[in-house]
């Protein structure tokens, strides 16, 4: 949805061959919106009503202190030079130092974001698995009962707060039932056994052969990845099930039929082949959405991951987390965004 | 009938021929109104809306008990305990009075930022779309930049910046939410503007401004207000998103995000503390997402997705 126009393209000149025009433009079209990202980071940063200078060195240094830090940091030069300066930093993965951890933002972002990306992932899995037969399933047969249920799941899904739905599965599925574990990556038994290869625990256990953390930490991320895999479902599933309308009405899916295809040829063979290169930049979407929709749902089920690192980060005014945190997701956001965008341009002979 | 005057105010509404602009436009809105009645779903959107408001508007003579009163001897008592409808929370609050009362914050923001948003949107694309060149590609480029963030995280990072509160929650959902509108705003703004009616206008000597604000903007309002309106349950559930982090509305408030963030830690034993205000967010946004559907069918025949 961002990107639609964000590739706009001058009128191409003889000499330049059209691909390498398209790369440059959208390379540039990158750069801008990154860079704009980093501005509005770096403005918020400073309308902050928190002396940055403070939070370093304390309430109880010296005037003499203060001056030193406050040159030290920058804090006398234009607000453009600063701005160039933030922006090399940047670049460099430098997001400053966190106040409430000690750290480096870029290590501490680089410790929790692997459980994010391992949620984030497996919920799109989910969604995918079930929304695209959903939505297939719903256009062919538009109208009956599964396309009503489709179309109510979406509903349900669009209006439901996802930290709620959260609270109600570890109600049922965990208070109630029992079938699956609490909140946590891990049960506190298998903390800290695996060691690390990706920071991804399902496929660490497995490389390290450790099946029993593999099945405890299962059983701990079925229930939020079930979860945001949910929500991508709503979205997958109605994109899916508009994308095959409009094939199923083209003329060349009555000829199919005309031919004596089987049903199940036209549908698979013919009009979902047709989409599969929307489905992608749909799935890529999904995946941004639901990178960001983790920063709930991690509070909720106490996950060790990027949006429960930036809220704690909020609650305890430590800016430069907040800030890294967000261009971190940020920037993973406009990549798949262009990504998608990319993926249309180049492999639909429609767009060219 | 067909040669007297009309006796009944729906025939006068459904009248062939209007004759005055007021019987023209009260017409139109009678006949959407009639598209909108045949769409069952949006009805029922609309009884819940009007309900809520209903709720909002008579919290004072509704209510049961004091939302801010704390009984610490009657704490977390189950629904229909002693005249508590839903139950008392951690502070012996009634619930039930604290959602009546929490209706009314709902409300207040969603109309702000439903006033606040499409107005930036609205001036932003209309501006890009009629001055064109230059103008139009660095606003359209800022709002290409905005529209690439999620939305959430960087609602996150303002109220971080700006501290934590309603108003700033509104500032916060507003400066996330106006992209949208700037875009429509300008595709509309495109098309309208090499029309002969504004050529016209312009001979007559209207300045730019006469011409974006009482000819172009007037044109650009139904999209928008269908725009507005599928994007209201969106609204609804960031602002509780944000007040369930505990940067929305502060304590003692019953805004209904913090109300399920107060619940939270009972869940397991006390459930209706977090369940009962979840269900009312639950049941606003569905209740918006149903009206948009009908309204967007109204408004905007050729649209969907």
């Amino acid at each position: 949805m961002a990107t639609q126009s964000a590739t706009r393209n001058g009128r191409s000149g003889p000499a330049i061959p059209p691909v390498i025009k398209k790369l440059a433009g959208t390379l540039a079209t990158v750069a801008v919106t990154l860079l704009g990202l980093l501005f509005v980071t770096f403005m918020i940063g400073r309308v902050m009503p928190i002396d940055p200078v403070l939070a370093v060195i304390g309430e109880r240094a010296t005037q003499a202190q203060y001056d030193a830090v406050y040159l030290e940091m920058g804090l006398d030069k234009p607000l453009i030079v600063q701005f160039g300066i933030y922006v090399g930093d940047v670049i460099q993965g430098d997001f400053g130092r966190s106040i409430r951890t000690g750290q480096r933002v870029a290590e501490d972002i680089a410790r929790v974001f692997p459980a994010t990306l391992e949620l984030a992932t497996l919920g799109t899995l989910i969604g995918v698995f079930l929304g695209v037969p959903l939505g297939v399933i719903s256009a062919v047969r538009r109208g009956s009962w599964i396309d009503q249920l489709a179309r109510f799941v979406g509903l349900i899904g669009y209006s439901m707060p996802i930290f709620w739905l959260g609270l109600m599965g570890l109600l049922i599925f965990y208070g109630i039932l029992g079938v699956v574990a609490g909140p946590g990556r891990v049960d506190i038994f298998y903390d800290g056994i695996v060691e690390p290869v990706t920071g991804m625990l399902l496929i660490d256990s497995l490389i390290r052969g450790q099946f029993d953390v593999f099945q405890n930490a299962f059983s701990h991320i079925i229930l939020p990845a079930s979860l945001l895999g949910y929500f991508s479902l709503a979205y997958i599933s109605r994109m899916t099930r508009s994308f095959m309308l409009e094939q199923l009405s083209s003329e060349y899916v009555t000829t199919a039929r005309v031919k004596g295809l089987s049903e199940w040829k036209v549908v698979w063979r013919h009009a979902f082949r047709n989409i599969r290169i929307q489905l992608i930049t749909v799935i890529a979407l999904a995946y941004a959405n639901l990178l960001e929709g983790s920063v709930l749902t991690e509070i909720i089920f106490a996950w060790p991951g990027i949006g429960q690192y930036i809220t704690t980060s909020l609650l305890a005014n430590d800016m430069n987390s907040v800030l890294g945190g967000t261009i971190v997701i940020g920037t993973i956001f406009v990549a798949l965004n262009i990504f998608s965008d990319l993926l249309y341009r180049f492999f639909d002979p429609r767009s060219k | 009938m067909s040669m007297t005057e009309p006796s009944t105010l729906r025939a006068w509404l459904l009248a062939e021929e209007p004759t005055s602009r007021r019987q023209a436009r009260a017409a139109s809105l009678y006949q959407g109104w009639l598209t909108l009645r045949g769409n069952w779903l949006s009805m029922i959107g609309l009884a819940i809306l009007a309900f809520l408001v209903l709720c909002a508007i008579f919290a004072p003579l509704l209510a049961t008990d004091n939302p801010f009163a704390q009984d610490l001897a009657n704490r977390l008592k189950p629904p229909g305990w002693e005249g508590h409808i839903f139950g008392t929370d951690s502070l012996g609050r009634d619930i039930y009075s604290r959602l009546l009362y929490g209706a009314r914050i709902s409300l207040y923001i969603v109309l702000l930022v439903a006033m606040v948003a499409p107005l930036v949107g609205l001036i932003i694309g209309t501006i890009a779309g009629y001055v064109g060149g230059w103008t139009d590609t660095i606003l359209m480029r800022i709002t290409d930049i905005f529209l690439a963030f999620p939305r959430l995280v960087l609602a996150l990072a303002f109220v971080a910046a700006l501290g934590a509160g309603i108003e700033n929650a509104v500032l916060a959902i507003s400066l996330t939410a106006w992209p949208p509108y700037a875009r429509i705003a300008r595709a509309e703004t495109l098309t309208i503007r090499s029309s002969d009616y504004i050529a016209a206008i312009r001979l007559q000597g209207a300045g730019p401004v006469r011409i974006v604000t009482r000819h172009i903007w007037p044109l650009c309002i139904s999209s928008l207000i269908v725009r507005v309106t599928l994007d209201m349950a969106g609204i609804i559930l960031t602002a509780a998103g944000l007040g369930f982090l505990g940067l929305g509305a502060q304590p003692p408030s019953p805004e209904w995000g913090a109300m399920i963030s107060e619940g939270r830690k009972y869940i397991l034993d006390y459930w209706w503390v977090a369940t009962i205000p979840g269900l009312a967010i639950f049941a606003i946004s569905l209740a918006f997402n149903l009206l948009g559907d009908g309204l967007r069918d109204v408004l905007d025949p050729k649209g969907g997705e």
